[in-house]
């Protein structure tokens, strides 16, 4: 008897969408010569002390598992840096996991809050997990769309708007991936207020905390009262360019964390200590390659963002992460086709901006984690491009 | 805004000044006329170029020399350096701290011209008292860059 495959697939996993970034991966995999401003992480490499560490620590034989909970001379680090940076105060006892990057921190916060039935708050656009992390853990995704009028940043009204008895979670992302925005301490504040007024858990993903190019990055957490409402998620992917590494962390009260680390312990056990050993020295040691960094893709936003803006692909400026979110209005054309034009005619790589939730849709979301050379060419390709049909939809709509 | 406009063409000066205006966020006119007072201050002395004279067919020999000199009353070191440094052989001239006096950087055609160099114009200058010369093998790092670097993207072409 042959297997009747789909019998056997769950139907929450069978009718979940696939990434609508996977299907243009495929498409860009396949042209030659293309340059890809499509790309969601670090053109740096990981800064060769933090390598060096990492080799540094296989040499001595740190080959083994560690504490479900992840080093403890990394989990002080941690506390450290959240303290000194983001005047955030964790155990790190009790109150931090070490995990395989963001992505699983994400998904081991919702697993471990979540009913079938409740309801969690999603701002659109937003990275692209939180959806299907929400539908696996039994939840119901309910998203918010923001706009780019007000720079995509949450307003307390939308989130009003759409809070109900069901309501148990809001995601916040700030610095935002796929828009750049950033939500100042006010901004947050207000949030706070409904997230109070009607009793939520924040899961704040502040995997781009570090790079933040405008006044000061505020975690949800330092926010008076907010510690005990917040699952802070941070990690070393973006700010010291170790994506490949999968380690990053969850905070949070210790009753919460005793919650996630059972599912830690089960599914995962530790993060890789090769890993850790790296993220320690990434800590210690760090700053100076993480300033230089910032640096340069501070150079990077302000030339795209000020030449984009010439080119006519209108867009705010972003206070953060390494992504611009440019409207593709004048060419009157969808995300969709946008792209995929660009990618056919010009060999740019973009990413649709309804990739990352239907609230893109009419954007793009450009990367400038790439370098200067390169950015200027794809400009000057993007420059070519706008004109060809700026032209034909100025002269359609008269 | 100086510093931050040095750093920048240090790194690559073909940059306009258009472009270089539009990273810093201000006005292009100001950053041109910043970089012609920074030329006419000979804080920027040059623009050039980091080239692997071996990927060439070009053959070029350099050698660093460690120069003893007898330094001069009133003057120091600096008379001898500066009849050091008219030579277009000397590419480089540092005076350093330590077990000699100055460091010659010398270029040229081969071996033999770089020898010569030494022996007859160093080596046989007044007040200079021993040459010791080192040639340079091989080139592996240079102003901040590797020669053999990495320079293929490794990244997925799409990421989320
Ligand atoms: C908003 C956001 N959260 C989480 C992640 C995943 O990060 P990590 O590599 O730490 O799993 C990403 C990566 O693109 C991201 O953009």
């Amino acid at each position: 008897m042959s297997v009747n495959f789909d019998k056997f697939i769950s139907p929450v996993v069978k009718n979940m969408p696939p990434s609508g970034i996977r299907r243009f991966f495929d498409l860009v995999a396949n042209t030659k010569g293309v340059i890809s401003l499509g790309v969601g992480e670090p053109d740096f490499v990981t800064p060769w002390h933090i390598r060096e560490a990492c080799v540094y620590s296989l040499e001595k034989g740190y080959t083994m598992y560690t504490s479900n909970y992840g080093l403890p001379e990394l989990r002080k680090e941690i506390s450290t840096y959240l303290l000194k940076r983001y005047e955030v105060e964790y155990n790190p006892d009790n109150e931090i996991v070490v995990t395989i990057g963001a992505s699983e921190a994400v998904d081991i916060a919702l697993r471990a809050l979540l009913t079938p039935g409740d309801e969690v708050l999603i701002p659109e656009p937003c990275f692209v997990s939180y959806s299907p992390c929400t539908l696996l853990a039994g939840g119901t995704p309910v998203t918010i769309k923001t706009n780019a009028s007000n720079g995509f940043k949450l307003t307390p009204q939308q989130l009003e708007a759409n809070i109900t008895d069901k309501s148990k979670i809001l995601i916040l992302c700030y610095p935002n991936n796929p828009t750049g925005a950033t939500m100042s301490k006010e901004d947050l504040q207000a949030i706070a207020r409904v997230v109070e007024k009607h009793d939520l858990i924040v899961i704040s993903d502040e995997i781009y905390s570090e790079l933040t190019y405008q006044g000061k990055h505020t975690s949800f957490a330092s926010l008076p009262g907010m510690r005990e409402r917040t699952i802070l998620i941070n990690g070393f992917s973006k700010g010291f360019a170790m994506t490949g590494w999968r380690i990053g962390y969850v905070c949070a009260h210790k009753h919460f964390i005793d919650a996630i680390v059972k599912i830690h312990q089960y599914t995962i056990m530790c993060a890789s200590i090769m890993a850790q050993k790296a993220a320690i020295e990434a800590l210690q040691n760090g700053r100076a390659q993480v300033s230089h960094m910032v640096n340069q893709y501070n150079y990077r936003r302000r030339l795209i963002v000020s030449r984009l803006n010439e080119i006519g692909l209108s867009c705010f400026e972003p206070k953060g992460a390494f992504y611009v979110f440019p409207s593709v209005q004048i060419t009157g054309m969808s995300s969709d086709e946008f792209a995929e034009k660009l990618l056919d005619e010009e060999k740019v790589a973009v990413v649709p901006g309804n990739a990352f939730g239907e609230s893109g849709e009419g954007h793009i979301r450009i990367s400038y984690a790439s370098s200067l050379q390169q950015i200027n060419e794809a400009l000057n390709r993007i420059d070519n491009f706008v004109k060809r049909y700026a032209h034909l939809s100025a002269v359609n709509s008269n | 805004m100086r510093k931050a406009i040095l750093k920048i063409l240090e790194d690559n000066c073909r940059l306009s000044a258009p472009d270089i205006a539009k990273m810093l966020g201000i006005d292009k006119d100001t950053v041109a006329n910043e970089i012609k007072v920074l030329e006419k201050e000979r804080v920027i002395l040059s623009y050039g170029a980091l080239i692997n004279w071996e990927k060439t067919d070009e053959e070029v020999v350099s050698a660093l020399i460690d120069v003893k000199v007898t330094p001069q009353r009133d003057v120091g070191f600096d008379q001898v350096a500066e009849r050091i440094q008219r030579y277009p052989e000397v590419k480089a001239l540092y005076l350093m701290s330590g077990s000699y006096d100055l460091s010659v950087l010398v270029e040229g055609k081969n071996l033999k011209a770089v020898s010569k160099f030494v022996a007859e114009k160093l080596a046989s200058m007044d007040n200079v008292q021993s040459t010791t010369t080192h040639f340079v093998l091989k080139r592996y790092k240079q102003d901040g860059i590797v020669f053999e670097d990495q320079h293929e993207d490794l990244r997925q072409v799409i990421t989320p």
